[in-house]
């Protein structure tokens, strides 16, 4: 455990001082400031863009760290020649894959903390520069603290695509890791589609082949929640548990499956 | 140049300055290009893609970001035509034409509703600018009914869309059933307000009648979250203001045209303790007596009135 964990905090020290993370984030705040002059073309529907656009951005720029980072986090210790070191050491290899694992998910709940904090500032100042009679017509208030929900399942989602990142990252190219869990991605946010293919094809092969991947593949719309947020409908702790569950489970499968396979590798 | 190969900062310096009044020269010959070959007009807004769930696959999940952008471009394309049609030698470029109707409208509000099917403003916005007449809308209430039926299928806990229905059959189609049926259906939701309940009655019983009308457009008015739709409903507010006024000065005239047995074609013969001046709309335009007849004039921002909503049984007498 104290292997995983300093492995973990090593991560995380690394990972903060990537321009590339700054870079990411530095453009997440300016689009989130950004929003409050798109919020002026909108006829009265600022407050809601603002929040639509703060929670995409913190989404999309979460998935480009959790990407990039995830699958260099083995790739450039095989490239540096630096695992080889790290292995000769007194650790298990499934403790680095861990440790890994859990130095990205800090950074990335580090980073979507800064995220939610620019978003909050930008949505006091709309709210303390709007009159209370538009204040009133908002479908929800503009520091909701249901924004916080939205956000932490963006935060368990890509702790997922972390995962699935990392995943890819024991056997494959950085190149390749990429394209799969992008793809991945795609796939887990359109999974709703393979569920109800039976409806668009009449082979029953296809169909029941749709339906297993529904099963198998990562089910990432359910971690969506902004529409309902930014709307001011209600999302109970229930469905969040319940996603929440999910999640874990299906990182620990991928943690577990990683952990193998890594284990197998040759590195001679 | 000694001191710029010697000293860096200086020589940052006059680069960055080299550079900037190479962008300012390029500048410079871009309008003098501009001005020698005019760019040609900008053609009409087309929609490449109009199908929802197409967009929705194209922007990998983020739907509601999408619809957000479909929102601006529908609000930017209404306002838009609206300035065109306002100030047409101000802002429509050389050669276009001057546009005869909003048929990008509707796409766009259906997009934006599929990207985000609970996107209220843009049902509501809809239902009005949808049903009016061009060309201060589409003239489609038969699309304003269609996107708002679409809005109650994903939320049909809205009464508000229910009510706009029924204000659509009520005001644009007067079909005072169609409407009844929908005050009646909106009365019944949890949360509606008291008086839906009453208008559905008095719909169904009586068609339409100037009160109605004004307690609907009183409700625009108050639930609307945007300013057009606020400004729609006071002008029409103002209309119906408007009309009484012409009513009792119509009864006026007749009672002085009665009682003189002459025509009244002048607002001097009505002087008196209940008219002391020309009577004026509520925007201060004076109303016009041509013939004893008095009507607004054309050159009031309320013209011309609506069509008024008929009364299926005559008031009693």
């Amino acid at each position: 455990m104290t292997a995983t964990l300093l492995i973990a905090v090593n991560v995380f020290r690394e990972s903060v001082r990537d321009k590339v993370l700054y870079n990411l984030v530095l453009f997440a705040v300016l689009l989130m400031a950004a929003s409050y002059l798109i919020g002026q073309l909108t006829a009265g529907q600022d407050v809601r863009i603002i929040k639509d656009l703060g929670l995409a951005a913190t989404s999309i720029f979460g998935l480009f760290i959790a990407v990039f980072i995830g699958i260099q986090l083995v790739a450039k210790e095989v490239e540096r020649r630096s695992l080889y070191s790290l292995l000769s050491k007194p650790i298990e290899r499934y403790q680095l894959i861990l440790g890994k694992y859990a130095g990205l998910v800090l950074t990335l709940a580090l980073n979507l903390g800064m995220m939610a904090v620019a978003l909050y500032v930008v949505l006091v100042y709309m709210n303390w520069t709007t009159e209370p009679l538009m204040r009133a017509a908002w479908e929800a208030p503009a520091l909701d603290p249901a924004l916080l929900t939205a956000i932490a399942l963006t935060f368990v989602e890509l702790a997922v695509v972390t995962a699935i990142a990392l995943f890819f990252s024991t056997f494959s190219s950085p190149l390749l890791s990429a394209a799969f869990t992008f793809a991945l991605f795609v796939a887990g946010r359109f999974s709703a589609d393979l569920r109800n293919f039976d409806q668009a094809v009449d082979s029953p092969a296809a169909a029941a082949l749709a339906q297993t991947l529904y099963w198998v593949l990562p089910n990432l719309a359910q971690f969506d929640v902004r529409a309902r947020v930014v709307h001011g409908l209600p999302i109970t702790a229930g469905y969040v548990g319940l996603a929440v569950v999910y999640a874990a489970l299906y990182v620990s499968a991928l943690l577990l499956a990683a952990s193998l396979i890594f284990s197998r590798r040759d590195f001679k | 140049m000694i001191l710029a190969t010697r000293v860096p900062w200086v020589q940052t310096v006059l680069v960055s300055i080299m550079a900037g009044l190479l962008i300012a020269a390029a500048g410079w010959v871009q309008q003098v290009r501009e001005g020698r070959f005019p760019p040609p007009p900008l053609g009409a807004t087309s929609l490449s893609i109009t199908s929802g769930s197409l967009v929705k696959r194209l922007t990998a999940g983020y739907n509601t970001l999408a619809a957000d952008l479909y929102w601006i471009r529908a609000i930017q394309y209404f306002g838009g035509i609206r300035l065109k049609l306002a100030d047409p030698s101000g802002t429509l470029t050389r050669g276009e034409p001057i546009p005869t109707d909003y048929d990008q409208l509707y796409p766009l509000l259906d997009l934006t509703t599929t990207l985000d099917p609970y996107f209220t403003i843009a049902y509501r916005f809809g239902s009005i600018f949808l049903a009016e007449p061009f060309p201060s809308g589409a003239g489609r209430p038969d699309l304003a009914i269609a996107l708002l039926e679409k809005g109650l299928r994903a939320r049909p806990e809205r009464w508000e869309y229910m009510q706009d229905v029924g204000f659509v059959h009520y005001w644009w189609r007067q079909d005072y059933p169609a409407a009844a049926e929908w005050f009646r259906r909106a009365s019944e939701v949890e949360g509606a307000p008291w008086w839906l309940t009453s208008l559905a009655a008095v719909t169904l019983a009586e068609g339409g009648d100037r009160a109605s009308s004004r307690l609907m457009w009183q409700a625009i008015r108050e639930s609307a979250e945007i300013d057009w739709l606020q400004r729609d409903a006071d002008r029409r507010l103002m209309q119906l203001q408007a009309m009484d006024d012409i009513d009792a000065l119509q009864a006026e005239v007749d009672r002085v045209g009665s009682s003189t047995d002459a025509l009244v074609r002048t607002w001097e013969a009505l002087r008196g303790p209940r008219l002391s001046g020309i009577p004026v709309d509520p925007t201060s335009t004076p109303y016009t007596l041509t013939d004893g007849r008095v009507a607004l004039s054309p050159s009031s921002p309320l013209f011309p009135l609506p069509e008024e909503p008929k009364r299926l049984i005559p008031p009693a007498s």
